[in-house]
């Protein structure tokens, strides 16, 4: 079956369906992770997004179980070759055939550096997967309240022997639920907009999630009221950013975003130079921060805000993925730094 | 600040041109920080030993003896022991030992001693990674035999024996039962103190993660590789892919993890290789191995990520942040990150095991091969498919398909192939060789497109024009038509390290049919000129070829001429993308050069620089319309075809051995008789005497035949009678229009018959007529008009009182340009790039002999690797590298160049077998000499006898074959011999079993081995007149003076006008 990826500015990528034959639209960006597709496309933070995998061999491994969510986020896939046949004693099942049992479209076939390099240029833009000529509209996903859709139904107890942490969920990846369980905590999984003021807590965890922080204006007050109590707040991804916002900086759209296993983050102060995993459309602009408030990482490929802390409170929050998952496990000892904090 | 660096010597299996690259990079770095560099390095023929780049150059030996003194003259501030191999490391750990670094008081750059140590001693290894709860495999280091049987039998068998402190897995191997364990620990035990009996992890995949780290302890994994032969066969013996294929995100990082805790456990400081087992069905893993330096996989790292390994721990061993250091490529990110790439690379090794008569065809667990390539593609078929045609090599016709996946061979990829062409199924095929599904599916996929092959999809699969003509049963220039007209052709891609996501801002290159868009635009480089490079090294071909190309895009960059290089191999320089404009990664071959000039539109290609693979290319592009530089093509054929090549000789009444084109074997036979034996076969365009041979009969002689005609069906075999008791003398020249601009007459101490690669070459040479020197000359120049020679070249005479006659002519720069380069400090290749670009250029007036030092280049050869390869010459080269060394005299720098490739002083005891009774009565003198040295004489009974009788006191020793006491056998096995002189009966292929086993035994144990009357003559002389003490300490700059040195003009105006041979 023939299918096109067609972007807003009109460039057509033609290639063979090897998903669900369903169009779709949604906002196309490139992630440059050369493992990890099952978690990534598990991931809530794709919610919306068309998902191109620069690395050309896609699906080598068939699909372990190593999911972030019960479902694939991402709306389509996009690959340079589909590996139909796979080979791991790990493997349920074939990505093709998981993606069609899910319901989840993908192109194979195509230039994909074409395609980065173009989203590289241009910026990430909209863009539709046509399937067998069954056009769609163009969609914009930041429209939608993206955070609502992946964010947990109803408040969730993980009991542990530790101390109770709440753990706004606007997409959490369940390998944050994994870190802080862990390490023992008892973990409160509440909706995003949650009102998790009302419950007995030690500390305060902001999840990563889809689309623009500031969609959240709930979470972003909740936050403000818990900075008000000075208990320890740690944020991951979309976390850093409602954090920021909620200490009263800003965020904008970063060009193409940042989604990959490699990106470097160096510790201000220290120097230390960190390897990250990442997936974020938006940062944090680093000039906004109110009196109190540091940048705490940067991006040394391009500088951008990769965290920020509270020079005197236990505030701190990191714009890549210290629970990896995929990608590199460097910083996952940021999870016990929380752990010490809320002690 | 000055430092010190070691090279790696001579080129060896396990220790090649990777380490050439290393070091040149290393060199660069420091230089780029303004420290003053002193190289040791006495392999003359590689880039790191060029002018422009360390200060001083030593070209000695890389031993803890010359290394001492060369501290002790330089006094330099710190040394870098991790850009030359374990040659380096080793010589660098016994300075550690000696106390010499600290009493001089040098500091190690980079990694410290205590983690060298610990990394290459197994026990304090494995102590180190049980303190952070690292898994390796169950085992234990030994030291005697019966403490190896016990160990083995507490793991269980099969055991798994290594040696440790050895290069490539040095006589490592798996023991299947006691016996074999017996075997291999008595070898082992022979070269080194230790030997360890591990945990055999059959099946389990092999992986490998190059780590960097700096002394802020930023650490990063700059590549993982995986080998597509799994556990048991050594790494440089597999096909490896970067990066793993399939592995899961949970695998890979943990993998990853335990790389960074492990090397910053230990300490390293720069750059290493940790080696992995990965159980396939558990995900439980072993670590085999850290090689706390740069090796063979960084390099191939380096040139599979782009990310410039060896360069980035220079910097980081005098203390620089990684933080803080740019991305070599985009320039605009930083060293810290871990490249990311949209492309799949395979690496596959290059074996000549079939040149070496008696060795095991097998590959395992101790590394064989000499060579290898890397390609890279967008899908793996296109990229596996590139590397086996990169290797040159053809594919075999199984007999036993299933054994070879088994017990696998070099050509056991091809046997994957075959075995799924004949139904085998992959679960089978998997079963027998371990090698992952994946590997196969795709392997079964590219034999399933030769049924139906359909051009675009066989061109994204990696099928060549050629390989698609075969199957469509049409012609290469046929398919390329159809592609041409379907709009079939590739896409240029580049390397930036980041997918994709930042620009890259060097022209690091390869081509694929799996891509819509090109990189970089054609046609948009000004007045380009593409070089061809060396392709894999393989005996006859090696880093001297790289050296050329890499001198070419130098002088061609500083005459103002873009660059555009295209080569395979990894190990090199000239792939190193800052050395040219654009890097083409890619196959040398008639489609793809065609397919890069076509796009490119260079001015001209250069094909007279990279050896014989290029050259063999020239007709072929000449034919398609490509304009080359340099010698007409016309003319290459010429030289080439030995038919063609004969002919203008005689034409010429140039004397030349007489010969005969084979019509029949009843013709040759015929012939033979008639000039007599022995003769010698020789078929045409083919390297370093492939299928060459002298016959001594006439059954030697039709199986000669037989040979010749299979390695090169298109071309005729000549037949020449073979000379016996001749000189050979080479002549390396450059000429412009015909006219001989640069010029150098080498020697070889062996006479005729030893293969110009494997011989010992003296320049200016010592023993010959100076009339024999003037006979070359004016021959050379005849030679030279006849062909309208416009370039490098080398002729190979034949001299034998005063007469001299010519043996062959290559019309390309030849091995031996680096070393008269450099010997002479002219740089041929200069001249030669200038005459091909059409430059005015200084006539040299060629005269050597006025020089007051000597130049000596010696061979290195690698049996001791070869199990079971009878380490003797021929008229087919068997040497894997070679070393070139200056002394006041030939004595000094022959003793130097011997000392360079593993001879060892002082000789007390030395084991003579001297063969024929001419020979015997020859070596008499010498045989006296030694003694009146005070060397203590052992022979057979012939040789023992012989001596006897001549009044030489000997030590008989019992023949290997026979059961008494004192056995020739104990004492080689007791290495109580420091030199083995054994001289082969005849000059036929067939040897006496004994004599065989001697030489085997020798090369296995280690001891020093000559074959070669002459060379043994040589060195008996030089011993009684030097000792080695009294070989001298000098850098290269100090023997050949500025004054002496002759800069090429670049200008019109620089050329002195007397001197110019003006172009036409």
């Amino acid at each position: 079956m023939n299918a096109q990826l067609i972007l807003e500015d009109g460039t057509v990528f033609r290639g063979r369906s090897v998903g669900s034959p369903k169009s779709v639209s949604g906002e196309v960006v490139f992630n440059t992770g050369m493992v990890g597709y099952t978690e990534a496309l598990t991931d809530p933070s794709y919610r919306g997004q068309i998902m191109t995998l620069t690395f050309p061999l896609v699906g080598n491994y068939g699909v372990p179980r190593e999911f972030e969510s019960p479902r694939i986020q991402a709306s389509a896939l996009v690959v340079s070759e589909m590996a139909h046949e796979y080979s791991h004693s790990a493997a349920e099942r074939s990505l093709p055939q998981w993606l069609q049992d899910e319901g989840i479209p993908c192109i194979a076939g195509i230039d994909t550096r074409a395609l980065t390099k173009r989203l590289r240029t241009r910026g990430c833009m909209l863009g539709k997967l046509v399937i067998d000529d069954a056009d769609v509209a163009l969609d914009d996903p930041n429209t939608r309240n993206l955070v609502a859709e992946v964010s947990t139904g109803a408040p969730e107890i993980f009991e542990g022997k530790g101390k109770r942490i709440v753990l706004v969920d606007c997409g959490a990846k369940s390998s944050i639920v994994e870190e802080l369980r862990k390490r023992d905590l008892t973990v409160i999984r509440v909706p995003w907009d949650y009102d998790f003021l009302t419950e007995d807590f030690d500390g305060l965890f902001v999840s990563n999630g889809p689309g623009d922080p500031t969609a959240c204006a709930t979470t972003i007050l909740n936050i403000r009221r818990a900075i008000e109590l000075e208990k320890p707040i740690m944020g991951i991804c979309l976390g850093n950013q409602l954090l920021a916002l909620a200490a009263g900086a800003n965020t904008y759209k970063l060009k193409f975003g940042h989604r990959g296993h490699n990106q470097p983050c160096v510790e201000v102060g220290t120097g230390r130079c960190y390897i990250t995993s990442q997936n974020h459309g938006f940062a944090v602009d680093e000039n906004t921060l109110p009196e109190g408030w540091h940048p705490w990482f940067r991006n040394a490929n391009d500088g951008s805000n990769e965290g920020i802390r509270h020079a005197t409170k236990p505030f701190l929050s990191v714009q890549f993925h210290p629970e990896a998952a995929p990608g590199p496990v460097d910083c996952n000892y940021l999870f016990d730094k929380f752990v010490g904090m809320v002690k | 600040m000055k430092v010190l660096i070691l090279g790696s010597g001579a080129l060896k299996i396990g220790e090649a041109g990777e380490f050439d690259y290393s070091g040149s990079q290393a060199i660069k770095a420091y230089k780029e920080e303004g420290i003053t560099t002193v190289l040791v390095n006495p392999n003359i023929a590689t880039i790191q030993t060029s002018e422009a780049l360390a200060d001083k150059i030593y070209f000695l030996p890389v031993t803890p003896q010359f290394v001492t003194q060369i501290i002790e003259k330089e006094r330099p501030d710190a040394i870098a022991l991790g850009f030359g191999g374990q040659t380096a490391l080793n010589c660098g750990l016994a300075l550690s030992r000696e106390g010499i670094l600290q009493k001089y008081g040098v500091k190690v750059l980079g990694t410290p001693i205590d983690t060298i140590v610990a990394t290459e001693d197994r026990a304090i290894f494995n102590q180190r990674l049980a303190e952070i709860d690292v898994e390796f495999p169950r085992s234990g280091a030994v030291t005697s035999l019966e403490e190896a049987l016990e160990l083995a039998k507490s793991i269980g068998y099969p055991v798994m024996a290594r040696v440790a402190y050895a290069l490539g897995g040095l006589g490592s191997g798996c023991c299947a039962n006691e016996d074999e364990l017996r075997e291999r620990v008595s070898k082992g035990l022979a070269h080194s103190p230790q030997v360890l009996i591990e945990e055999y992890l059959v099946g389990w995949k092999e992986l490998e993660y190059e780590v960097v780290r700096d002394r802020y302890d930023n650490c990063i994994v700059v590549c993982n590789m995986e080998n597509l032969d799994p556990m048991g066969i050594h790494t440089g013996e597999s096909i490896v892919v970067a990066p793993s294929q399939t592995l899961t995100n949970r695998e890979y990082h943990m993998l990853r993890s335990i790389a960074i805790r492990t090397v910053r456990h230990l300490g390293v400081v720069g750059e290493c290789n940790i080696q992995f087992a990965l159980c396939p069905k558990t995900s439980r893993y072993r670590v085999i191995e850290v090689n706390a330096r740069l090796s063979r996989s960084s390099a191939l790292a380096s040139k599979a990520t782009g990310y410039p390994l060896a360069f980035i721990a220079a910097k980081l061993g005098l203390g620089a942040n990684l933080g803080e250091l740019p991305n070599a490529i985009t320039r605009a990110t930083k060293a810290c990150f871990e490249p990311a790439l949209d492309y799949v690379v395979v690496k596959a090794p290059r074996w000549d095991l079939q040149k070496f008569r008696g060795a095991s065809p097998n590959i395992g667990s101790s590394m064989k091969s000499v060579g290898e390539v890397m390609a890279i593609g967008r899908t793996f078929e296109e990229a596996l498919q590139k590397a086996l045609r990169m290797l040159d090599t053809r594919p075999p016709v199984f007999e036993d398909v299933r054994r070879i996946l088994r017990d696998p061979t070099p050509e056991r990829i091809y046997a994957v192939m075959a075995a799924l062409r004949s139904g085998i199924t992959i679960d089978e095929i998997h079963a027998l060789s371990h090698i992952d599904r994946w590997f196969l599916q795709k392997v079964a996929r590219i034999v399933a497109i030769e049924k139906s092959p359909e051009l675009a999809e066989a061109k994204k699969a990696g099928y060549s024009d050629a390989q698609i003509a075969t199957l469509l049963k049409s012609t290469p220039e046929g398919v390329r038509a159809a592609r041409e007209e379907k709009g079939v052709r590739p896409c240029v891609k580049q390397i930036d390290t980041l997918a994709g996501e930042y620009p890259a801002q060097t022209n690091y290159l390869y081509l694929s049919y799996n891509g819509e868009e090109d990189d970089v635009a054609p046609g948009s480089l000004e007045n380009a000129v593409l070089v061809l490079g060396s392709g894999p090294y393989r005996i006859g071909s090696s880093v001297e070829f790289d050296w050329c190309a890499v001198n070419t895009v130098q002088a061609l960059r500083r005459m103002g001429y873009s660059t555009i290089m295209l080569n395979c191999n990894p190990e090199t320089v000239s792939t190193d993308y800052n050395e040219c404009d654009r890097l083409y990664f890619d196959e040398i071959s008639l489609e793809n050069v065609l397919e890069i000039y076509r796009r490119e539109k260079p001015i001209g290609v250069i094909v007279s620089v990279g050896g014989q693979v290029p050259n063999n290319l020239a007709l072929l592009l000449h034919e398609a319309g490509v304009k080359l530089l340099g010698t007409l093509a016309a003319s290459i054929d010429t030289a080439e075809d030995r038919h063609k090549f004969s002919r203008l000789l005689d034409e010429l009444g140039v004397l030349q051995p007489a010969w005969k084109e084979l019509k029949s074997n009843d013709d040759a036979l015929e012939f033979a008789r008639k000039v007599g034996y022995p003769v010698l076969v020789r078929p045409s365009y083919v390297l370093s005497g492939a299928a060459m041979g002298v016959a001594s009969n006439d059954a030697e002689l039709v199986r000669f035949l037989t040979k010749a005609t299979f390695v090169s069906p298109k071309h005729p075999v000549v037949i020449t009678k073979f000379l016996e008791n001749a000189r050979e003398l080479e002549m390396d020249a450059v000429a412009l229009d015909g006219v001989l601009v640069a010029q150098a007459v080498s020697e070889h101490v062996e006479n005729a018959g030893v293969h110009s690669g494997d011989a010992t070459l003296v320049l200016p040479p010592q023993r010959t007529y100076l009339e024999t020197v003037r006979r070359i000359r004016a021959i050379s120049a005849k030679i030279a008009a006849a062909l309208k020679i416009n370039g490098p070249f080398n002729i190979q005479f034949l001299a034998k009182n005063n007469e001299v006659s010519v043996i062959e002519c290559n019309l390309r720069a030849s091995r031996s340009f680096p070393f008269v380069s450099k010997v002479l400090r002219t740089n041929f290749i200069d001249v030669a790039a200038a005459v091909m670009m059409g430059r005015p250029v200084p006539v040299q007036n060629g005269s050597a002999m006025d020089l007051d030092y000597v130049g000596v280049k010696a061979p290195q050869f690698s049996f001791t690797r070869l199990e079971g390869a009878d380490p003797v010459l021929g008229v087919e080269m068997a040497s894997t590298g070679e070393v070139g060394c200056l002394g006041d005299d030939f004595e000094e720098a022959f003793l130097k160049s011997l000392l360079s490739v593993g001879f060892k002083l002082p000789i007390k005891n030395v084991m003579l077998s001297t063969g024929p009774i001419e020979y015997k009565a020859s070596f008499l003198e010498s045989a006296r000499t030694l003694r009146a040295m005070g060397v203590n004489l052992y022979a057979t009974h012939g040789s023992a006898k012989f001596l006897r009788d001549n009044g030489v006191g000997v030590t008989e020793l019992f023949w290997p074959d026979e059961p008494q006491t004192p056995n020739t056998l104990e004492y080689l096995a007791g290495r109580k011999f420091d030199l083995v002189i054994n001289i082969p009966k005849h000059t036929g292929e067939e040897e006496l079993a004994n004599d065989y086993v001697i030489r085997r035994k020798a090369a296995d144990f280690g001891i020093p081995l000559i074959t070669n009357i002459q060379l043994a003559q040589r060195l008996v002389e030089a011993l009684s007149k030097k000792s080695i003490g009294e070989l001298q300490i000098k850098s290269w700059q100090e023997y050949v003076t500025p004054e002496r040195t002759s800069k090429l003009p670049v200008t019109d105006e620089e050329v002195r006008p007397a001197l110019v041979a003006s172009r036409s």
